[in-house]
């Protein structure tokens, strides 16, 4: 099969890579960039694990050509981690036992925060309407809306006193 | 004072407090290291050819084009692998009856179920591999499959394994007390048929396996998600004809399993024999497709239930029928008898009666394989068990809740036994109760649902008390012939800064089994939390134990773990004795310091010990040699199980124009024992919890009658997500087990075990004024609505 050759941006980074027009961006993110906190869980699209960024905007990995993602800005777990940017969530899903296996986490971390960017004040129904796309199947998600709730109500407080 | 300080007598004692789980960063951060996420040198990847038919026999399988696919290294069939890969029979012996047919790494000569693999093809990537599979040309003459459970016996039926003789795997009936008179002299006898759907575990992360036979030293290592390393270390040696001392089974992060990745996977056994027979790592991940008809599958049961009641409420007899369909061959190598075989021995166990007859029969089918998956057994024991009480308790126009109480076995009634012979040390059911009544403010819901009813509101309360089976003993499957160990083992040595690194049989899957040895074992010891590591999931370097299923992990692991951390507690005391020179007896560890026992008066830190033994073992005396080194072994023996118990309680609203089930509120009590981290237990009921109602409300692998799954994809197989499903409130009753130190039960089947029973008696006390009965799981707005006389346009 012939090979196109891209140019990825992700977290940060150019990546100049050859690939098959029918690989989806959470293979090569994966695969190629060994950028391996990007999982894959039902490769349709349903289960929510392969949640990445994509010029801002929470996206499925394995729903998402790598040859679409061509000059736009992808951002993953491991990015954002070492941003510091979800570093208050990361360690409220900690404290809060938040994740069990944790293969939906990092995709759950991701959905949060598009949350908390766009919803500063979100109630717990509304958390749980946000995540509703990302399948847990350990937690029974209480512990993770109890998480996020924590989060933002850290994140207002501070924005207050700021 | 004498005797040992109990664990929670410990200065600083981490035992009942919740603290982070140790590693969670790693998994936060997306720097876990799941099988799917491993690479090797050379590695191939495996696409397995499926059957299409539930049942066929493979005339041919032409590789040709296949071989020459781009990257691809080598193209294998079923009867080719025979060479690399002996079969096996799911049986064992303490079963008595059950039979099954020798099962191959890939179908020989006939596919028994769809989804079953006939062809390897093993490529440089799995694209390649996938790009060459489809070039594989089966030809299949299909063959009469079997589906219905109903009628699997029937003898019309075709017999799937023809050696066998028939399709009953397996048969098991009790009588105990005298039935008959219990039911002739009832003032009540309620009925009802239960059908429970089949369903599956769906773990986030699929069955993977990365296996690497290296000739050079003659070495299998396996790179396996699964709960059972030791097990499967014996496994992969017999069946690829190796010592097992040439087979490493290591364990890293595993993304959920829940009983699915506990058992023997025909594919699994076939990567790691192409890896044997190709001379090089070879790589299997399950899609999800895969998954759905590959993974194990669970519960399938229609179970015949009967219970006769006296008009003061008295509950007198239980009898029930339970049919369940397994598929074509009993996995191995716990069998597939176990959850009917759970079935026959929970219906009743929570109340007094002691007139029980059961009769549990296993039957062959050409459909996936149905194994042990979380909570195996309860669901259905429960689910016929309290839904029988509630009818009961309709039929003499008695509360749900006041049936319970007058029948549920007296606290202090314990030890005692039940009819099917199983032996309870201390259960709570009636403090369960209590409890329960006042958290759910059961009273005022009555109430309120009362005044909705005026309104057309239909809300219903549902309840189901229940007991779990936890901390296995041999008598689990040791005693049926089967490899899988029942004691744990762990070792806990300081390093030479005074630092702990403890080495457990455990595996973990996210329950916490890390977090729980390190919490006694910093406990044990006298150190903080920071100064413990803990390995686990490595075959090479940990002892030989059981690993973590059925909820043994706490009960078992966390006791051998505590006995170790003491032993070695004892042997520094020793070093500092010496070095202090004064007894060992006067002396502690508090915070990682000895200290004169019973005050906080330090001696010598942890770090100045570690020092002199592993740098100046000459200034201690010439007959002195430290130890810092300790294992400890530990298996139940007194019980053969520790059951514990608990209650579970819906509240929920019932859409009659469409049949939708909103769920409002959920709470549960339970009672393993002594809690060694709160939320850690809290939140296994949660999760429990919610994998029930999934099997309440949505999970069904739906098959038509030719055998075919047609819900495999994730879109089509509804699983819980987090806006349907409703904050869950835990509640605990602690009966520490006097069995071991520790005293703690298992709490991983708790939730399961009884979310959809009552959910199910929440439903039909919503519809109490239709007067419908619904004994059914999933319960999906459609069968609702055919109950309700509403299905329509």
């Amino acid at each position: 099969m012939g090979k196109h050759v891209i140019t990825l941006m992700v977290n940060g980074e150019s990546h100049r890579l050859e690939i098959e027009p029918r690989a989806h961006l959470a293979d090569v993110l994966r695969d190629e960039l060994a950028l391996t906190g990007t999982h894959i869980g039902c490769e349709h699209g349903v289960c929510g694990a392969c949640t990445i960024r994509v010029d801002g905007a929470i996206t499925r990995a394995c729903l998402l050509l790598a040859v679409q993602a061509e000059g736009a800005v992808i951002e993953t777990i491991e990015g954002l981690s070492d941003s510091g940017e979800i570093g208050d969530l990361q360690d409220a899903f900690r404290h809060r036992n938040a994740l069990q296996c944790g293969y939906c986490t990092p995709a759950m971390l991701i959905t949060a925060q598009d949350l908390l960017l766009h919803n500063p004040n979100p109630d717990r129904a509304t958390i749980r309407d946000h995540i509703s796309g990302n399948y847990c199947r350990c937690t029974g998600y209480q512990a993770i809306v109890d998480a996020v709730e924590t989060v933002a109500k850290a994140r207002q407080t501070a924005g207050e006193r700021a | 004072m004498s005797g040992p300080l109990s664990p929670l007598d410990r200065p600083n004692s981490y035992i009942g407090r919740t603290v982070p789980r140790p590693n969670l960063e790693r998994l936060v951060e997306g720097r876990g290291t799941y099988v799917s996420d491993m690479t090797l040198p050379r590695m191939g990847h495996v696409v397995f050819v499926r059957s299409p038919y539930a049942h066929a026999r493979i005339v041919d399988i032409d590789t040709g084009a296949a071989k020459q696919g781009e990257g691809v290294i080598a193209v294998v069939t079923g009867a080719e692998l025979v060479e690399q890969c002996s079969p096996w029979v799911g049986v064992l012996s303490h079963l008595k009856g059950l039979k099954s047919a020798p099962q191959h790494a890939m179908a020989v000569d006939r596919a028994c179920w769809q989804g079953e693999a006939v062809c390897a093809v093993v490529a440089n990537s799995r694209a390649q591999a996938e790009d060459a599979a489809e070039l594989v040309q089966v030809q299949y003459q299909e063959l009469e499959p079997v589906t219905d459970m109903r009628t699997a016996l029937e003898p019309h039926i075709p017999v799937i394994h023809a050696e066998l003789g028939d399709n009953l795997a397996f048969e098991r009936s009790l009588d105990a007390g005298e039935v008959d008179k219990a039911f002739s002299e009832a003032d009540a006898v309620a009925e009802a048929e239960f059908v429970f759907g089949r369903h599956t575990g769906v773990t986030l992360e699929a069955r993977a396996v990365l296996a690497d036979w290296n000739p050079g030293e003659r070495r299998l290592t396996v790179y396996q998600g699964t709960q059972a390393p030791h097990m499967m270390q014996n496994i992969f040696a017999k069946h690829l004809a190796l010592e097992e001392a040439q087979v490493r089974v290591v364990c890293k992060d595993v993304g959920g399993s829940f009983g699915i990745k506990v058992h023997v996977y025909a594919d699994e056994m076939a990567t790691a024999a192409l890896s044997k027979r190709l001379k090089r790592p070879v790589k299997f991940v399950a899609d999800r497709i895969e998954s759905f008809v590959t993974d194990i599958h669970a519960r399938d049961h229609i179970c015949k239930g009967r219970i006769a009641v006296k008009q003061d409420g008295t509950i007198t007899a239980f009898a029930i029928d339970d049919l369940t369909g397994i598929g074509p061959y009993s996995m191995y190598p716990r069998t597939s008898a176990i959850e009917a075989n759970q079935v026959v021995n929970l219906v009743g166990g929570p109340y007094q009666a002691r007139n029980y007859r059961a009769r549990a029969r296993v039957v062959f089918q050409n459909k996936n394989v149905m194994c042990q998956y979380r909570a195996v057994g309860h669901p259905i024991a429960c689910s016929v068990t309290e839904g029988l009480v509630d009818l009961a308790a309709r039929a003499i126009g008695m509360d749900p809740l006041e049936i319970r109480s007058r029948n549920l076995i007296k606290d202090d009634a314990y030890p005692t036994d039940s009819p099917s012979g199983l032996k309870f040390e201390s259960l709570s059911h009636h403090a369960s109760l209590a409890k329960l009544k006042q958290m759910m403010d059961y009273d005022g819901l009555r109430a309120e649902q009362k005044r909705l009813r005026r309104q057309g509101i239909y809300r219903g309360i549902g309840l189901a008390s229940f007991i779990e089976v936890t901390n296995p003993s041999a008598a689990f499957y040791g005693v049926g012939g089967a490899r899988i160990s029942s004691q744990d083992g762990v070792s806990v040595r300081m390093d030479a800064t005074g630092a702990i690194i403890v080495q457990t049989s455990l595996t973990e899957q996210g329950q916490g089994s890390e977090a729980l040895t390190a919490q006694v074992v910093a406990s044990a010891l006298g150190v903080t939390l920071d100064k413990v590591r803990v390995i686990l999931g490595d075959t090479d370097n940990t002892p030989y134990g059981g690993g973590t299923w059925a909820s043994r992990g706490a009960g078992i692991g966390g006791e051998a773990a505590w006995q170790a951390g003491k032993a070695l507690r004892m042997n520094i005391l020793e070093v500092a004795g010496t070095i202090l020179q004064t007894v060992p007896d006067m002396l502690d560890i508090d915070q990682g310091v000895v200290v004169d026992k019973g005050t906080t008066r330090e001696r010598i830190g942890l770090d100045e010990v570690a020092r002199i033994a592993y740098f100046r073992p000459d200034t201690l005396p010439a007959d002195f040699q430290a130890e810092l080194l300790a294992t400890r072994h530990y298996v139940p023996r007194q019980y053969p199980f520790a059951f514990t118990n608990g209650i579970q309680a819906s509240w929920l609203e019932v859409d009659t124009e469409t049949g939708f089930i909103t769920l409002l509120n959920h709470w549960c009590v339970e009672d393993c024992g002594t809690i060694i981290n709160p939320q850690l237990v809290d939140e296994q009921i949660r999760g429990g919890v919610v994998q029930g109602l999934g099997a309440a409300l949505f999970e069904h692998c739906r098959y038509d009658e030719r055998g075919q799954l047609t819900n495999g994809t994730m879109a089509d197989y509804l699983v819980p997500m987090a806006s349907e499903m409703p904050d869950i409130e835990v509640g605990h009753v602690v009966s520490p087990t006097l069995e071991s130190e520790l005293g703690a039960k298992g709490a991983g089947e708790a939730g399961t075990a009884g979310a959809a029973a009552c959910v199910a008696n929440a439903v039909n006390d919503a519809l109490e004024p239709f007067d419908v009965t619904i004994t059914e799981i999933p319960l999906t707005p459609s069968l609702i609505l055919n109950a309700l006389g509403r299905r329509g346009g």
